[in-house]
């Protein structure tokens, strides 16, 4: 490749209007392979929604429907972490924060709804003195949990995120970070027994925005809600990696000094992902509490944290799918193998989870570009979903 | 050049010194960077060239003034800096090597486009990326990843990129170090083109190069404006002899 319409200036100070150029001929027709490249993930949608909307209720009993729905929820949350550290490059190791600001303001509702108009949640008269703190008052209202389940994650990673982002922590001290944002609130959350009923949290909840709980209906419509969110998350998460934001915010992982030199602020390219992915966790939190009927402080804390992440390591972070099928994996697998090995199933997570770190760095995922690199293919183009910084080796192509 | 001299956009640099620690590595300098040409700077090793570049777009901390449309560009964030129009490049290409050819261009045009829009995909290929491709000369690899290219052609997409952010100053350090002689009259002449009405900072050490392109040149040493001129005056220039002279001479006797 040369410069070809160098020849042509050679004149002195000829040829300065980069505007005479001759037609383009860099655009590409659309083909069959690059039709599959853009709208291959759609149709994989597609057969997500199928089997988690059609095939699941129809086959599954009610015992598995309930924990694929709460692997639904964990998968939300997971999702958001994908956008996050595949995408965005933070190791976000306190997802487990957001999760349960979700989490606890939905089972505060449905506290208040168990307890009834003008009542107080039970735990109140059990370990304190029956007054209610004001600021459970406004939960009572369920447009308003709704609206904090969105809101409250969205200020709090805002604040959280442009204090650390703006001041350029990154890598090893944002995990940490993150981490110890976790630690802190599952200990504010157990000191804090009377307004959030500590270390056991929140449970015994009767109805969910007026419905019973009980009512088989009422439990395959919360796993309806909870796999139709993993697939409108899907379609987002689509369309944001497809978008300029998608590739901009890619880039900022890769060189974020020379996104800066191009006229961008990088800490605002990645406050965006940060508080996108805490909504999600939010909104997966939220989810969760009326399909597992409890939240504890063990459901948002360091090592839940680092669950939800082992769940996007596994499946592949950077990919669309990987962040979802990691963290229905993570939860089928933790459920059968605690049923068959109760207290050694960790060390069959842990075990896999080195395997694939080290086989796999890109997690399960990357095996399908890996796979579709070895067929002869018309387009050469790489997408921008690799995991640069552990397999710089493998074009990826958007799983 | 074309350009004329009446030129509303300059950088005047006055006084512009950057202190690491009580080193000087830029003491003073005063320069006037104007539109039209390929002004060229030059200088030993350490003669502060880069340092001078890094303070003009925020990367270290200079005193003294960088007026370019009434903006002090010394107390400017970097990414301001290059929203009012000056670009760099850096010593080794840095381009996003795992995103195509285009997606680079794309990027660095979405600088002026509004951060809404940019939840969407692209559509079709902005023009100004287009003629960005054509005038590097990239249009056939726009699809390829930016990974792959030779090391001359990432340094044209450095150029081509800031060509599509429409950067009015072009700070391009040490852009044909490494490239073959053939590159670097493709690159002398891709600069000729662009140059229009925008200033062109040229960092170097090839001589040769500097000869036949450059149209104004500002020799530094140790951190200080040491001559300026055309080609034919520095060259003549008894100081620039015995500094280019001088440190063969030390460098030879310190082995």
């Amino acid at each position: 490749m040369t410069l070809t319409t160098t020849r042509s200036a050679n004149e002195p100070g000829g040829g300065a209007d980069p505007a005479v150029a001759p037609p383009a001929h860099g655009r590409r027709r659309a083909s069959p392979a690059r039709l599959l490249d853009t709208y291959g993930s759609l149709i994989a949608i597609g057969v997500i929604a199928v089997v988690l909307l059609v095939w699941a209720p129809s086959s599954l009993s009610q015992f598995r429907l309930d924990n694929l729905g709460k692997y639904c929820a964990l998968a939300l949350a997971s999702m958001g972490i994908g956008l996050a550290w595949g995408r965005g490059g933070m190791l976000v190791l306190g997802q487990g924060v957001f999760f349960g600001l979700g989490a606890y303001a939905m089972a505060m509702h449905m506290k208040l709804e168990a307890a009834g108009p003008g009542g107080v949640p039970d735990f109140m008269t059990l370990y304190g003195d029956g007054t209610m703190p004001s600021w459970w008052e406004p939960f009572r209202s369920a447009p308003f949990t709704i609206f904090a389940i969105v809101a409250l994650p969205a200020v709090v990673s805002f604040i959280l995120g442009y204090a650390i982002v703006k001041r350029r922590v990154k890598g090893a001290y944002f995990a940490i970070l993150t981490q110890a944002m976790a630690v802190a609130f599952a200990t504010l959350l157990i000191a804090t027994i009377k307004q959030t009923g500590g270390f056991n949290g929140l449970n015994t909840f009767s109805t969910v925005f007026g419905h019973n709980l009980f009512d088989p209906e009422v439990k395959r419509n919360l796993y309806r809600v909870a796999a139709g969110l993993v697939v409108v998350f899907l379609l987002v998460l689509w369309q944001l990696y497809r978008s300029r934001y998608g590739e901009l915010l890619v880039a900022t992982r890769d060189a974020e000094e020379r996104i800066r030199f191009l006229g961008y602020d990088p800490a605002n390219i990645k406050l965006v992902a940060f508080v996108i992915a805490a909504v999600m966790a939010s909104i997966g939190g939220a989810v969760f509490v009326p399909i597992a009927g409890i939240i504890s402080p063990t459901n948002v804390d360091a090592s839940a944290s680092i669950m939800l992440l082992a769940g996007v390591a596994l499946g592949g972070r950077a990919s669309l799918f990987g962040p979802v099928l990691g963290a229905i994996a993570v939860g089928y697998g933790r459920s059968t193998l605690s049923e068959t090995f109760p207290t050694q199933w960790t060390y069959f997570l842990g075990a896999l989870f080195i395997v694939v770190i080290v086989l796999l760095p890109g997690g399960v995922a990357s095996l399908w570009p890996k796979l579709r690199s070895r067929w002869p293919s018309p387009t050469a183009e790489t997408p921008a979903n690799g995991d640069h910084d552990v397999d710089r080796s493998q074009p990826a192509v958007p799983a | 050049m074309t350009a004329s001299f009446l030129a509303e956009d300059y950088l005047e640099i006055r006084d512009l010194t950057v202190d690491f620690d009580g080193f000087k590595a830029v003491d003073g300098v005063d320069l006037t960077l104007l539109q039209g040409r390929l002004h060229f700077l030059i200088g030993p090793n350490g003669a502060g060239k880069t340092t001078l570049v890094d303070a003009l777009t925020g990367l270290v901390r200079g005193t003294g003034g960088a007026k370019f449309r009434d903006h002090d560009l010394l107390t400017m964030k970097s990414h301001m800096i290059v929203r009012l129009g000056i670009g760099r490049t850096f010593q080794t290409a840095s381009v996003f090597e795992q995103l195509s050819v285009l997606q680079n261009l794309d990027i660095a045009a979405g600088v002026h486009r509004a951060a809404r829009r940019s939840v969407f995909a692209r559509g079709r290929v902005p023009e100004r990326v287009e003629q960005a491709l054509e005038t590097i000369g990239l249009a056939d690899l726009a699809h390829r990843p930016a990974g792959i290219l030779a090391h001359g052609q990432k340094q044209w997409l450095e150029v081509g990129m800031l060509l599509v952010q429409d950067a009015k100053v072009m700070f391009l350090d040490e852009t044909v170090a490494g490239m073959s002689s053939g590159e670097r009259e493709e690159t002398g002449e891709l600069l000729k083109r662009i140059v229009g009405d925008r200033t062109i900072v040229v960092i170097e050490h090839d001589m040769d190069f500097m000869r036949r392109y450059a149209d104004f040149v500002t020799v530094m040493h140790t951190g200080r404006v040491l001559a300026e001129g055309t080609v034919a005056e520095v060259q003549a220039d008894q100081r620039v002899q015995e500094v280019y002279l001088g440190t063969a001479t030390e460098a030879a006797t310190h082995g």
